[in-house]
């Protein structure tokens, strides 16, 4: 059996004291395999990126067991085993598009040379090897979401952590960098947690889908994609790929109603 | 005429001249206007209570007091010597602001306890805290010019703390929780990302301090009893103003420009450091717009 990348037994957090407390999360258990591809979906509020804050040590449980790579989510911060995406892709202006993909190189202590030569390597694996010396207010919101995907997998990350990264993204432009993390996930084989409120995309990502529901956020429905590794446009037109997204969006509403009664 | 096509120095060149003309359009035309209607109010328009504008340029060719240099000569010097107190008491003051301001944006407990006196001493005027720093400077034998700087420093601190604090908080949240997940110390975050999201700030509070700190060096040397610098020339055309008004807006006028330059030179130096992306950003946007 190969080591588990996270691994969660009876997770909860709450927020606040008193009668302002909100319970966020409660009861999660899950397991991710090295190479998995998950992603968190589920309605506002149900706690999905607050569980993607726990595994990278943005936020800690306030109940229970999470373990990254066998180890506290401090311990796997401090051994730079994450890479984050965020919605916005938080560029520093100031820099340039290698510098900004350079950033977490020079806190990690990389000589100039294997920096240099390590962004140029990023950013012609997101295609944007032209763009090296640009400023990131001269690109597009898609190209500054591929200069931050670059600057997460620069320095290999054992795990990669995408909270709605594609959120502010126009459908067709979206599309496109799904195709591109997809490409990236398999090139490089990182494990992959992704949060997203839209059910195709998760569908079209993902190795397992995870369907949470709130009050408190819970998993409440576990689905695995069987669709065939390489995914293209035409995986889009596949009856399978639709059968499954119509079982995502059960799952999604036998959540929402196991919250009403 | 058209000012497209000059260059962006002739331009600025061209706007400053255009409004010291304007201003001095204005005085003049004030006097002749007010003289013929007879009108005193709010300032009489007689040459005792506002001279000329060649008389207050012309004061500034002739000698300062008899047989000796022309004032303007009296004047550069003393505003020279003034201006070295100010620096220094920049320098020190803008280094005591930024390393409070990254004291109070490290520490909330520092910011709660200090914040308040950081802002109660500005209301303590200038003239009340000069010869307390003077004194203390003279018990502890400092030189007369660096207990100036002292005092121009008080004033110049403030502007620097207030706008470092905000800089520093500046860069998103997301930005510093990457950094908290490359396992960044603190010091790093702060100079690849707080310190130059920060400055922008930074300069506009030294612009700020860089006319205080010549306020604060002119009001400084008047309790030291400083000779040769230019507020102890100012309190004595002010002494003299009934009988040589001239001498007095003449020493104001260099009084002026010595601030103005070197608010200036920090601005040079914030084209230099930090507006750099800023500006090319804009140019930017707009050839964008544009084409």
């Amino acid at each position: 059996m190969t080591a588990l990348v996270v691994e969660a037994r009876g997770v909860g957090k709450t927020f606040g004291s008193g009668p302002e407390q909100t319970q966020a999360l409660h009861g999660i258990d899950m397991q991710i395999a090295p190479g998995d591809f998950i992603s968190l979906i589920g309605p506002s509020g149900c706690g999905k990126s607050t569980l993607l804050r726990l595994i990278g040590d943005l936020a800690s449980p306030s109940v229970g067991e999470l373990t990254v790579n066998g180890k506290t989510p401090g311990q796997a911060r401090l051994d730079r085993n994450y890479g984050i995406v965020f919605q916005s892709a938080t560029l520093l202006d100031w820099r340039t598009v290698e510098k900004n993909v350079e950033l977490p190189l020079e806190i990690m202590g990389f000589e100039s040379e294997a920096r240099a030569v390590k962004a140029q390597e990023m950013l012609s694996l997101v295609q944007l090897d032209r763009f090296a010396g640009h400023y990131p207010w001269q690109l597009s919101g898609g190209m500054q979401q591929r200069v931050a995907i670059a600057r997460a997998l620069a320095f290999n990350p054992s795990l990669l952590l995408m909270d709605e990264p594609f959120g502010a993204l126009d459908e067709m432009t979206r599309e496109l960098m799904q195709q591109e993390v997809l490409r990236l996930w398999q090139e490089t084989g990182t494990t992959v947690v992704f949060v997203t409120h839209s059910i195709p995309e998760a569908v079209f990502l993902s190795t397992r889908v995870l369907v949470m529901s709130p009050r408190p956020g819970t998993i409440s429905d576990e689905i695995p994609i069987d669709l065939a590794v390489r995914r293209d446009e035409d995986t889009r037109e596949d009856s399978r790929y639709f059968a499954l997204i119509t079982e995502v969006r059960e799952a999604l509403r036998r959540g929402e109603r196991g919250t009403k009664t | 005429m058209t000012t497209r096509g000059m260059s962006r120095a002739a331009r600025s060149g061209l706007s400053i001249l255009t409004v010291v003309v304007v201003l001095v359009a204005l005085w003049e035309g004030y006097k002749v206007l007010w003289t013929a209607l007879e009108w005193s109010w709010p300032v009489r328009p007689d040459n005792r209570t506002l001279p000329h504008t060649w008389d207050i340029l012309g004061a500034l060719f002739q000698p300062a007091q008899r047989n000796g240099p022309p004032l303007l000569w009296v004047e550069a010097k003393a505003a020279s010597l003034t201006l070295r107190e100010a620096l220094v008491g920049f320098l020190i003051g803008g280094a005591v602001g930024f390393w409070l301001g990254v004291l109070f944006v490290r520490s909330a407990t520092a910011e709660r306890a200090f914040m308040p006196y950081v802002v109660a001493s500005q209301t303590v005027p200038i003239i009340a805290i000069a010869p307390m720093v003077v004194v203390w400077g003279g018990r502890l034998a400092l030189p007369q010019w660096l207990t100036i700087s002292i005092i121009a420093a008080y004033l110049t601190f403030f502007p620097v703390v207030i706008n470092t604090v905000r800089g520093l908080r500046s860069p998103e949240t997301t930005s510093m929780e990457l950094m908290r997940s490359y396992a960044s110390t603190p010091r790093e975050t702060l100079w690849k990302v707080q310190v130059p999201a920060a400055l922008p700030y930074i300069f506009t509070a030294l612009k700020v301090s860089a006319a205080a700190s010549v306020i604060g060096a002119i009001v400084g040397e008047l309790p030291a009893g400083f000779r040769g610098g230019l507020g102890r020339d100012l309190l004595q055309f002010s002494q003299q103003f009934t009988a040589a008004p001239q001498k007095l807006f003449a020493a104001v006028l260099i009084a002026g420009i010595a601030g103005m330059l070197f608010v200036g030179l920090v601005t040079v130096a914030e084209h230099r450091w930090v507006a750099a992306s800023a500006r090319q950003k804009t140019d930017w946007q707009t050839t964008q717009v544009v084409g």
